[in-house]
């Protein structure tokens, strides 16, 4: 009954099934109902990791080498063990940056760098087209090996190549059309699928139930029980031997740990697998459960596997019948209909499930990490100015769906027929196993470069496209087979096989050595040789501190432009369309409690918001581009340099800051102390002067008195003596009043409240009045004067009274100080410069050094020598400097003791050209 | 603040001895000819451990703390 | 026997008010204007009671003061301060220096003298 219709009218009635399951889960994920939210479905939709290789390659392998599938599945067995700390930061990270993909989240980690997620686009495209032939192949050959039923007739290909007649083409088209119809339906959903998770998880639960079926099957229908199956084997030397296979048919423990350790890197960083346990993942909390549920899975769907093998074995006469057919060839030599379509349908279930995941996976980065970043900056097709593009991102997803199923299926024609499954399988996962350094590196190690990133991942997919990929088309001899023989132009130290000469390896473990140690090699010593640009330095710490942040990190806040919301929702809506753009818009609108999305401020919350949208359409390094271009932000890097700041500079700063305050503080406290103590020495000198104003007061007023009393109490004084007391208390009284003047007169100037008075003044007519109005005091004392006045000085400005008031000062100075008949005072006066010049010249007892300097301050007079007692009131130089220094002169003295003085002051002379308006002014 | 979900420590113990059990030379003492329960006696012990890792991490997983 | 005095004060005026005021008085009255020819006359002049302005040109009043009271042998000599600054402070500097009393500028003339003849009376000489 088994004819091709219906083998093919089950496969489609199967996937119409899974159609209607991805269907309801679509519907309930838009309801807000997901049927994936729980750990159950989640660990089954990890069970992609089991796919036709394990279906029907695992037994093929068992029964080459015993157990040498199994570390295929005891590495993710091992590795689950760490998720709790690798794929939930993944998760973390991811859903904070709404990464789409492997190349996306290696791209975002080295400074949004759109060549590191091109390049991983590459490696993951290529690295992955043998894996999907190995499906192709696997669907094929099952295919037609059910369709000779009931007879068991291996497929062989025929001498030429017939595409149109090959059946694995026929699949690959098929299985394209599915992927498209289940993962492109539509954009909106972004970087999630929850109706392909549902379907996966579906598939999950058919090809366990049918390899359990088949492992039940012939354990306990055909043989009676494991124990029969083994004891027979041992019967058989050949099978003895695959029962302790180290040291025989399964190699040395080196390819096994090897294999341990590739399928642990395998089982993060396959796409499909970062798809499903990154991407997908709707609650970091089920990979709780997985940790645990998947490698449970993988035990169940691996138990019968050696019974199986051994029994097609021993079922099959040695060599007539390939090992990785035996899941499906045994029950059809039994005539066991039904178990054989079941099986027919759980292989279609693994490679389906494979190819669907893996493609759509692969097509997202194709599409946002190679194509997107390529249209953008091809200026000419005017794309930042589309309305809508989401219609052109689902086309050229579509179209990288059928190209990598169609490479896929070129593999398949070109490598495919000269390996087993399981070996296929393994050169895709020594591909995905050169992302590792990047990716773990990136996770744990804030030092990664970009750079680094990129000579790693090129040095290592090159060494492994040599070692691996380029034995794999020699041996099928589509490149010339020598170059394994004898390497490259005859060098045979860099053979493919035995790079170096490194031998006794498997080809797997050859490659993955070299390639690691290359990858590894470069990714940290071309990352700790470089520098970090700022943008990568801010999303290193973005990404390897992401569990340590509460909450999102908001990003955005650090965003410093402006722009406009409607801008940014026109902007997000030619990339999801317009209507979802609205939708989204709304939704965050109403999550800050605005009724209608117009409200909304273009702040940096919002355009952060729409990158991470647009993200999940186009990829991170597209979305950054795409918002630059209508953002204006401030030059790239301000934000990254923010974020550095923000972090290190910031403490740095603020410890600047704190120095600067303190340094001003501590000025403006010895400034502080300054005026303080100037404050104090004023205050001092205050009591000071009114402590010497008060003596000079008393000492005339007590002589007022002592003789007003006298005269009082004594009239009996002789008229000559009362005569001789009342002339004193006269000259006291003047003395009184002269020094209350002056103190009055220096406290106006000081205060500044003198009544100053500027005119144009001849000095001239000064000196010679001054000189006149002091000639009594000179004759007096028997002091000769003598003037020296040249025949024109310029003009000065200045007060009239206070220029006569310095010079009778001056004057009565000299004629005080020189000696009583033999004095000569020579008064002069002269232009000098800019200025006028008055000299006074004695010849009396001189100034020494030491004093010449205090003679002008208040109070402050040399004694009379001949009684050693002060005369005058000790203010008459203090004023006269202050006069002449208001008037912008100088005022000082020239002396020796013993040699006269000189006394000259300087008033600075009047502009002629003002002559005119001064005299107005005046 | 605690963190929630079970220790690192337990996790990284569970993770080395898996790697103990799964690698030279633990499995070589197992490599020879003999049966137990009727299985050859790799295969038992291999599936045994495999199980035996997965039920501890079950354990660490699942305990309410 | 009169009362011998010596004015010591720098200021030509006051020590004509107070050479009259002791003359009036019948004392013997000798003249200084600084302070070193006022110890010189106080070792010459033996007086009973000495008139000492503060503010004295070379030593000052105080200075005088002290060098009288470091002499044993001029124990009996009562000192009168005369001071135009007149601060508690001041007061309290001249007594400490050893004077027997303090007057301040300007005074007045009776009580002058009788704080002249009062300190005159307790000398027990």
């Amino acid at each position: 009954m088994l004819q091709g219709w219906v083998i093919v009218a089950a496969s489609f009635a199967y996937i119409g099934l899974l159609f209607a399951i991805a269907y309801y889960g679509d519907k309930r994920a838009e309801a807000g109902r997901s049927v994936i939210a729980n750990p159950w479905i989640y660990s089954l939709s990890l069970a992609v990791y089991a796919t036709a290789w394990t279906f029907y390659g695992s037994v093929g392998r068992a029964a080459s080498d015993g157990v040498g599938f199994l570390p295929i599945y005891l590495g993710p067995t091992l590795m689950i063990v760490l998720w709790w700390f690798v794929v939930r930061k993944m998760i973390r990270i991811a859903k904070t940056n709404r990464i789409t993909s492997l190349a996306d989240f290696i791209a975002s980690r080295y400074g949004r760098s759109a060549l590191l997620g091109g390049l991983v686009t590459v490696i993951a495209v290529i690295g992955i087209l043998p894996y999907i032939s190995l499906q192709l192949k696997a669907v094929s050959n099952s295919f037609q090996i059910l369709l000779q039923y009931p007879e068991i007739v291996m497929p062989q290909r025929t001498g030429e190549l017939d595409v149109m007649k090959d059946t694995a083409f026929y699949v690959a088209l098929f299985m394209a059309m599915f992927t498209i119809a289940f993962g492109t339906r539509h954009l909106d959903a972004a970087e999630r699928h929850e109706g392909m998770v549902a379907a996966i998880a579906f598939e999950s639960l058919v090809k366990l139930v049918a390899f359990l079926a088949v492992g039940l099957f012939v354990t306990f229908w055909i043989y009676d029980g494991v124990g029969d199956i083994f004891s027979r084997a041992a019967r058989q030397a050949d099978l003895r031997a695959l029962m302790a296979p180290f040291g025989g048919a399964a190699g040395g423990y080196a390819s096994w740990v090897w294999l341990m350790v590739l399928s642990m890197l395998a089982i993060v960083f396959l796409p499909r697998q970062f798809q499903v346990a990154v991407i997908e993942n709707v609650d970091e909390k089920h990979v709780k459960r997985a940790m645990w549920l998947f490698p449970l899975y993988m035990l169940a769907m691996n138990v019968f596997v050696l019974p199986v093998a051994f029994g097609g074995l021993l079922l099959f006469p040695l060599g007539t019948v390939d090992a990785d057919t035996f899941v499906l060839t045994i029950p059809m030599a039994h005539k066991a209909e039904v178990l054989t379509l079941l099986v027919f349908i759980g292989g279609l279930s693994a490679a389906t499930g494979m190819v669907i995941v893996e493609t759509i996976a692969l097509s997202t980065m194709v599409c946002n990490d190679l194509v997107m970043p390529v249209l953008l900056r091809i200026k000419a097709l005017r794309l930042t100015e589309q309305r809508d593009i989401s219609s052109l991102l689902l086309d050229i997803r579509r179209a990288a769906i059928i190209a990598i199923l169609m490479g896929g299926y070129f593999y398949y024609l070109l490598a495919g027929e000269a390996y087993a499954l399981v070996a296929i399988g393994l050169v895709s996962f020594a591909a995905v196993a050169q992302f590792a350094p990047a990716m773990l590196g990136g996770l744990y190690w804030k030092g990664g470069t970009r750079a680094g990133a990129l000579a790693g991942l090129a040095g290592g997919f090159l060494i492994w496209m040599y070692t691996l990929l380029v034995p794999a088309f020699a041996r099928s001899g589509w490149i010339g087979s020598e170059i394994l023989s004898r390497g490259p132009w005859g060098i045979e130290l860099l053979r493919p096989t035995e790079l170096f000469g490194l031998s006794g390896l498997d080809s797997t473990t050859h490659a993955m050595i070299w390639s690691m140690l290359v990858n590894v090699g470069l990714y940290v010593g071309v990352s700790v040789l470089g520098r970090q640009a700022a943008a990568e330095h801010a999303q290193a710490t973005l990404f390897v501190d992401v569990l340590r942040q509460a909450t999102e990190p908001r990003a955005g806040s650090r965003w410093r432009g402006t722009i406009s919301a409607s801008s940014l929702q026109t902007l997000l809506g030619r990339f999801v369309g317009p209507a979802r753009a609205a939708e989204l818009f709304s939704t965050y609108a109403r999550e800050r409690g605005f009724e209608h999305a117009e409200q909304l401020e273009g702040d940096g919350e919002l355009v952060r918001y729409v990158e991470l949208h647009l993200a999940g359409a186009i990829g991170g390094a597209s979305a950054r581009a795409m918002v630059a271009t209508i953002v204006e932000e401030e030059p790239l890097g301000i934000e990254e340099v923010m974020t550095i700041l923000d972090e290190a500079s910031q403490v740095i700063a603020y410890s600047h800051r704190l120095e600067e305050q303190q340094r001003e503080l501590e000025a403006a406290k010895r400034g502080l102390e300054a005026a303080n103590e100037r404050l104090r020495e004023l205050d001092r000198l205050k009591d000071e002067f009114v402590s010497t104003v008060t003596h000079e007061l008393r000492t005339p007023l007590t002589s007022i008195r002592a003789f007003s009393e006298i005269l009082h109490d004594n009239a009996d004084l002789e008229a000559e003596e009362r005569q001789r007391f009342l002339g004193l208390v006269i000259k006291e009284s003047e003395r009184l009043t002269r020094l209350i003047n002056q103190v009055l007169d220096l406290a106006k100037i000081e205060s500044g409240v003198a009544d100053w008075q500027s005119a144009r003044i001849d000095l001239r007519e000064i000196v010679t009045e001054a000189v006149g109005a002091t000639s009594a005091i000179f004759r007096a004392r028997g002091v000769s004067v003598e003037t020296c006045l040249p025949a024109a000085v310029p003009e000065v400005v200045a007060d009239r009274d206070r220029v006569m008031q310095v010079l009778l000062n001056l004057l009565s100075n000299a004629a005080k100080f020189s000696p009583a008949g033999t004095g000569r005072v020579r008064v002069s006066l002269g232009a000098e410069g800019r200025e006028v010049r008055v000299d006074v010249q004695d010849n009396g007892i001189g100034i020494d050094a030491a004093h010449q300097a205090v003679i002008f301050e208040k109070f402050r007079q040399v004694g009379d020598p001949l009684t050693n007692k002060p005369s005058g009131t000790g203010l008459g130089l203090a004023i006269c400097r202050r006069i002449v220094d208001h008037f912008g002169g100088r005022l000082w003295v020239e002396s020796e003791p013993e040699r006269g003085a000189l006394f000259s002051f300087t008033l600075p002379a009047a502009d002629p050209v003002e002559a005119g308006l001064e005299a107005a002014a005046a | 603040m605690k963190k929630p979900g079970p220790s690192g420590a337990r996790l990284a113990c569970v993770f080395l001895l898996g790697c103990l059990l799964f690698s030279f030379p633990l499995i070589a003492l197992f490599n020879v000819q003999g049966r137990v329960f009727g299985v050859p006696v790799l295969f038992a012990y291999l599936f045994a451990a495999w199980g035996l890792v997965i039920a501890l991490v079950a354990l660490l997983m699942e305990r309410r703390d | 026997m009169s009362a011998r005095i010596l004015i010591a004060e720098d200021e030509p005026s006051i020590v004509a008010s107070l050479d009259f005021l002791m003359r009036r008085c019948g004392f013997d009255t000798r003249l200084a204007s600084d302070g070193t020819s006022a110890l010189e006359q106080v070792a010459d002049f033996r007086p009973d009671l000495v008139i000492l302005d503060v503010m004295l040109p070379g030593r000052s009043g105080l200075d005088v003061c002290r060098a009288i009271r470091e002499r044993p042998e001029w124990g009996s000599i009562r000192v009168l301060m005369l001071t135009a600054r007149g601060g508690s402070a001041d007061i309290t500097t001249g007594l400490g220096a050893g004077a027997d009393d303090y007057m301040t500028k300007p005074f007045a003339t009776r009580e002058l003298v009788a704080r002249v003849r009062s300190l005159l009376q307790a000398n027990p000489a």
